[in-house]
Parts: C-alpha cells; sequence; structure tokens
C-alpha cells in the first residue's frame, strides 16, 4: 500500500528530471493584503501524477496558495500556468481544477448522488453518462447505499467521502484537497490516508493538499512544501524533509529532534568538530562543503542509543553523557529524557540551564524491570552521520 | 432545573396569559353570539359568518388587503434579499454604514412619520393616490424586515458552498440560484410571511397611502368601529386568528420535522 515500496513508485521523481514538464508551475508568486504579505515571491513546480503536500503552521499562505489555483484569490504578482498556460485571467468555472473543501461544503438541499452529479450537470453531459459517472464514483468511495441520503443524514466520514467523490467526478487535472482529513478522528484519518493514496494511485491524477499536519503529509505525499510566513523553507520528498531538514525550522516542525546550538570548526586535516556550551566536549560531525561559523546540531531522538557504560571510542560515532532526567514508558518506546550534566537530578530545578536530550528507545524485548533508571548516569551515542549540521 | 412550580410562578404565568389572551378568546366567543348588541350574550350562532360573506364592503377590503399584501411582500422580499445580500457579501465599500443604517431606520420609525412622508411624496410627485401607493408604502417599511432575517441567515451561509458550485463549473450567476438560494429559502420564505403579515394588518401606514377603491381590512374595521362595533367584526378578526395561527403551526411543524430528519443521522 505504501508508495514507496514498489519499484514503480521509487522511480517516480520527475523533479529530479531536468526534462520533464511540470503540470503546474508557480512563477514568482506574491500575494499582498494590505500591509500584509501573505505569499511572498514564491516558485514551484509540481508535476503530473505527484501526491504534493503544502505543510505549515495556520497563516503561512499555503491555503491562499492553493486558492490562487483554483482561481478564488488572484496573485498579486507573478503568474500560474497550468500546462504551460498561463490561468490567472480564467474564473474558476472555467478551470480544469476541482477542489475538495475543508468544510466539505456539500450541498445541503441535494442529495448524494446530485450532489456528485452537480459538476457533471454543469458541462451538459447526457444524463446516462452521468448516470454512470455518479455510479462509478459512488463505487469509488463505497457509498452506493447512500445515494439517496441528504448530507445531514451522513456521519462525517462519509461526508468527507461524497466531497472527494464530487471533486473527483469531473476527473479534474489537478485535484485539490483543503485540510481533507482535519474534521475525522485519529484512527478513520488514518484509513482515509491510505484510501486517498490508492485512490490517487488508481485515477492516475495530480494531488495537491494542504495540511498542517505533518504526519498526514509524510504519510500521503510525493514531495512536500514545508511553508513559514509565505515562503517556503524546504520542497522535497518526505524522506529527504526528514532526515535532511534544511533549517531549524524544518527540522522542528516535521517530528521530534534534539536541537543544541554551537559552532562547527573545520581543518584540513581533520574531521570537522561542533561544540556547544551545552555539550561537555566537542563531537565529531559529518559538515561536507561547510565552512566553521554558528550552526545547529539535530538529531532525531530515534537514532540515539543509550548505555550505562561509556561506550569504547569511534570515530564514526559521536557520544555525550548525562544523568537520566525522566523516563516516559510508552509501550512500543520508551522515551529517556537525559539532562547533560553530572550533577544529580534530583532537587534540580527544571530550566534551560542545562540542556535535556530526548532519546527514543524500542521497547524491543519484554522487560518488566528496566535496566535504566531514574538518575543514572547514561551515555548517549550516535552514528555521527545521524546528526544533521543546519546553518539556517 | 426540573423544580415543581411554585405558586408564584403559576399565578405569574396564568395572569400572563390571560393578560394576553382573554381579549382575543372574548372576541372569538362573542363573534358566535346571536345578538346583535356585542356585549349580551344572545345565545350560540354563525349567523354573522354568514352575514360576513354577504357584506361586499368587508369583502372588497379583504380582498384589497390580500392582493396588497401578496404583492407588496413579495417585490420586498426580493429587494430585501438583495440588501441583505449586498450587506453580507460585498464587505466594505463606501457608504456601507449609511446603507446599512438606512436600511434599519424604517424598524424604528414612527409609523406615523413614514405614513406622513409618504403621503408628501405621492402628493408632491402627482401620484394618484390608489392600490399602488399602499403597496409601495408596504414595500418600503416591510422590506427592511426581510433584509434582516435574511441578513441573519446568510451570515451563518458558508460560502464555500458557493465556491464549490463555481469550483465545479457552475457560473457565479447560475450558482446563486442553484445553491444560495435554495438553502437560504427558509429564511427568504419566514421575511416573506413577515412582510405579509406586517402588510394585512397595517392601519397607520395605509391610511396615509390610501386612496379610492383601495380601503384594506384594517382601514374598514376601524372606520367600522367608530360607528359601534357589530359582531360581523368580531367574525372578521376570529376568521384572521384562525389564518394566523393554521400558518404558525404549520411553519412550526415544518421546522420541527426538518430538525427530527438532521436529527436522525445514521452513523
Amino acid at each position: 500500500m505504501a508508495k514507496t515500496m514498489g519499484p514503480v513508485r521509487r522511480a517516480f521523481a520527475p523533479w529530479d528530471d531536468p526534462l520533464a514538464e511540470p503540470l503546474i508551475r508557480f512563477e514568482r508568486i506574491s500575494k499582498r493584503f494590505g500591509d500584509f504579505t501573505a505569499i511572498d515571491d514564491v516558485s514551484l513546480d509540481i508535476y503530473e501524477r505527484e501526491f504534493f503536500a503544502l505543510l505549515g503552521p495556520s497563516g503561512c499562505g499555503k491555503t491562499t496558495l492553493m486558492r490562487m489555483l483554483a482561481g478564488f484569490e488572484t496573485p498579486s504578482e507573478g503568474r500560474i500556468l497550468l500546462d504551460g498556460e498561463d490561468i490567472s485571467a480564467i474564473p474558476p468555472h472555467r478551470r480544469p481544477v476541482n477542489m475538495m473543501f475543508q468544510s466539505y461544503a456539500l450541498f445541503p438541499h441535494m442529495n448524494v448522488a446530485d450532489n456528485i452529479a452537480f459538476g457533471l450537470k454543469q458541462d451538459n453531459l447526457p444524463k446516462t453518462d452521468i448516470a454512470a459517472c455518479v455510479e462509478e464514483m459512488l463505487s469509488l468511495v463505497k457509498l452506493e447505499p447512500f445515494a439517496k441520503r441528504k448530507p445531514d443524514q451522513l456521519s462525517g466520514g462519509q461526508r468527507q467521502r461524497v466531497a472527494l467523490a464530487r471533486s473527483l467526478a469531473k476527473r479534474p487535472k489537478v485535484l485539490l484537497l483543503d485540510e481533507p482529513l482535519g474534521a475525522l478522528d485519529k484512527k478513520l484519518r488514518e484509513e482515509t490516508q491510505f484510501e486517498l493514496m490508492d485512490i490517487q494511485e488508481k485515477l492516475g491524477m495530480t494531488f495537491l493538499i494542504v495540511t498542517h499536519d505533518q504526519e498526514e503529509a509524510m504519510t500521503v505525499a510525493d514531495r512536500i512544501a514545508v511553508m513559514n510566513e509565505g515562503t517556503f523553507e524546504q520542497i522535497a520528498p518526505p524522506s529527504v524533509i526528514y532526515e535532511e531538514p534544511s533549517s531549524r525550522y524544518v527540522a522542528g516542525f516535521i517530528g521530534d529532534i534534539n536541537l543544541l546550538e554551537g559552532t562547527l570548526a573545520t581543518s584540513l586535516d581533520k574531521a570537522p568538530t561542533f561544540a556547544s556550551p551545552d555539550l561537555p566536549a566537542p563531537v565529531t560531525v559529518e559538515a561536507e562543503g561547510l565552512a566553521s561559523g554558528p550552526v545547529a546540531l539535530a538529531v532525531r531522538p530515534e537514532k540515539l542509543r543509550i548505555a550505562l557504560d561509556e561506550p569504547a571510542d569511534d570515530p564514526a560515532m559521536a557520544k555525550v553523557s548525562g544523568r537520566v532526567w525522566d523516563i516516559a514508558y510508552m509501550g512500543d518506546v520508551s522515551i529517556f529524557h537525559v539532562r547533560l550534566s553530572d550533577e544529580v537530578c534530583e532537587g534540580q530545578p527544571k530550566d534551560d540551564s542545562v540542556p535535556i536530550i530526548r532519546a527514543t528507545i524500542a521497547n524491543t524485548t519484554r522487560l518488566v524491570e528496566r535496566p535504566i533508571a531514574w538518575d543514572d548516569k547514561v551515555w548517549l551515542s550516535w552514528d555521527k552521520s545521524a546528526g544533521v549540521v543546519l546553518t539556517r | 432545573m426540573n423544580q415543581r412550580m411554585s405558586w408564584f410562578n403559576v399565578t405569574s404565568l396564568t395572569f400572563g396569559f390571560a393578560f394576553l389572551y382573554l381579549p382575543i378568546l372574548i372576541l372569538i366567543i362573542y363573534s358566535f353570539n346571536d345578538s346583535r348588541l356585542v356585549t349580551v350574550w344572545g345565545g350560540f350562532s354563525t349567523r354573522w359568518y354568514g352575514e360576513l360573506f354577504q357584506n361586499e364592503g368587508i369583502m372588497d377590503a379583504a380582498w384589497v388587503t390580500a392582493r396588497v399584501a401578496f404583492v407588496s411582500a413579495t417585490i420586498a422580499t426580493i429587494l430585501g434579499t438583495m440588501a441583505a445580500i449586498v450587506l453580507v457579501r460585498l464587505g466594505r465599500f463606501r457608504g456601507r454604514t449609511l446603507f446599512n443604517g438606512m436600511i434599519y431606520a424604517p424598524l424604528v420609525m414612527p409609523e406615523v412619520i413614514t405614513g406622513l412622508s409618504l403621503l408628501l411624496l405621492f402628493v408632491a410627485m402627482g401620484f394618484a393616490r390608489g392600490f399602488w401607493t399602499v403597496v409601495i408604502a408596504h414595500i418600503t417599511f416591510s422590506m427592511c424586515y426581510v433584509a434582516v432575517v435574511v441578513q441573519s441567515r446568510l451570515i451563518t451561509f458558508d460560502e464555500s458552498l458557493e465556491e464549490a458550485a463555481q469550483d465545479l463549473g457552475c457560473p457565479p450567476g447560475r450558482s446563486f440560484f442553484a445553491i444560495t438560494l435554495p438553502v437560504i429559502l427558509p429564511a427568504v420564505l419566514a421575511g416573506w410571511m413577515l412582510a405579509f403579515t406586517l402588510s394585512l394588518d397595517d392601519l397607520v401606514i395605509a391610511s396615509f397611502a390610501t386612496g379610492p377603491g383601495a380601503t384594506t381590512l384594517p382601514i374598514k374595521i376601524y372606520s367600522q368601529i367608530r360607528l359601534g362595533v357589530t359582531p360581523e367584526i368580531n367574525a372578521v378578526c376570529t376568521i384572521l386568528i384562525a389564518l394566523v395561527a393554521l400558518g404558525i403551526i404549520t411553519a412550526s411543524l415544518a421546522s420541527k420535522h426538518r430538525m427530527m430528519r438532521a436529527r436522525r443521522t445514521v452513523g
């Protein structure tokens, strides 16, 4: 089910192909509302059959960017190309783009079948074609028994499916999804994410999703654009966003991360090292092509190993010692909060003067008694390639 | 919450309802009075209802009133709905506050002043006073009620509904009639009902704006009771009360039915 598993999907990376023509091109788009700049000179290419996610906190401009593609907002500067054609002057009802609204925007006075048929009726298609298409859409979203129901007689999940079917019925060149799963509970949301991916693959359509939920973006998207205050922080596939974040902002926004501020020291004959007032001693890092200067070192909690004894010196590993401040047992994993100080934690104030590093350790064996307890002196170590040096 | 009612509550409730409905009840009872004297009970009879339908003056007035109410309510609904849309949808435009204030002004304006100013206008413009002047006068003051009712519904209307219609290929004008109007229709109909009843029972403004051949029922009733209340008037009023009650009961049943259906959501 996961698209990265199949060999076909692995090869799908048109963004790396310099000859590939993008389906959608945002060209130096800016949008200002009065004095407020919602979108600040951004450019973006999205390719056919891509599942693209715009990810960011509320107010970062992601929805505005999507609404520009639908035609509900006009850019203050720049142009939008669809299939090589400038669509800036085309009104929403003539654009070959359909949108699934955050509120679903189902027509309350029409039943499910009429809602799905609405877009098809606008094209004056023959009645039999419309009926056939509605049938197909109903079966695609598994809502055949509910065709005659009104929206207010459906559950949240069913409404979401109707909205999806309605926006897919016209086979748009691009389907826009504005926070499509925001109103669903967690379990249903996860199921629906996989269904969305299946449908996208089955229909071979281009999907553009707007979301503030990083897990959702990671699950469904081929590529993610992380947005912050009207600009793109990073545009990359999920694994790159997660493993090689380009900035402190992206690192902090996606998943859990330990971020240490310090300085990078590089020299020609030695491995680069990272020194920080938070660390008792400098640690070696991978920092190819970077110059010495102030940086941040980011390490994901699950990349850390924890041990009671000091690991042997290894040029490929970095290590640091501290005392266990807190242990959170989550069932599948335990999260250790390690205070980077040799002082006993008991009685220490909880403040930011001494950094605390989180390490997520998988509970691979069924241990009733934990070998590591509160206030134990422990060693955290990580493969130095797991630490990402961030200059921005 | 579910306390038993204290004697104080019972008394105040009884007095309150009596104050509201006793006069109407007496009027209804006396409409079935056989005696010509309004205040003396002469036995049960429906003769005044029979005579009422023979009374051409009252029947004409009733017909005029119905026509005035229908035409003015319809036009007021169209104009009031348009005003509401402009106020809710167009956002801030030059003179919006003024327009908003002017929409609400007739709600608080004393009827005498509205009536008098309309009369002056009609005289100044040389309009022959009659059916249409009454209609115009009624549109003027009932339009704002419609605007208020429709406006409150439009504020809660999810505009993405209309956007969705456009997104699916429906041009802006058509999407209003295909989506917005059906959704706000209950409010528009409520506005129409309100305008209709306001027109039906208006005496003050109509008496300023009316002319020969356009005597409405309230004017007729008022002029007749100056000559003494006849049981026929009681009969007319009873019929009016019955009509209004019927309308209210139908409307509340309809909305109850809609709520019941909405609650029958299947998971």
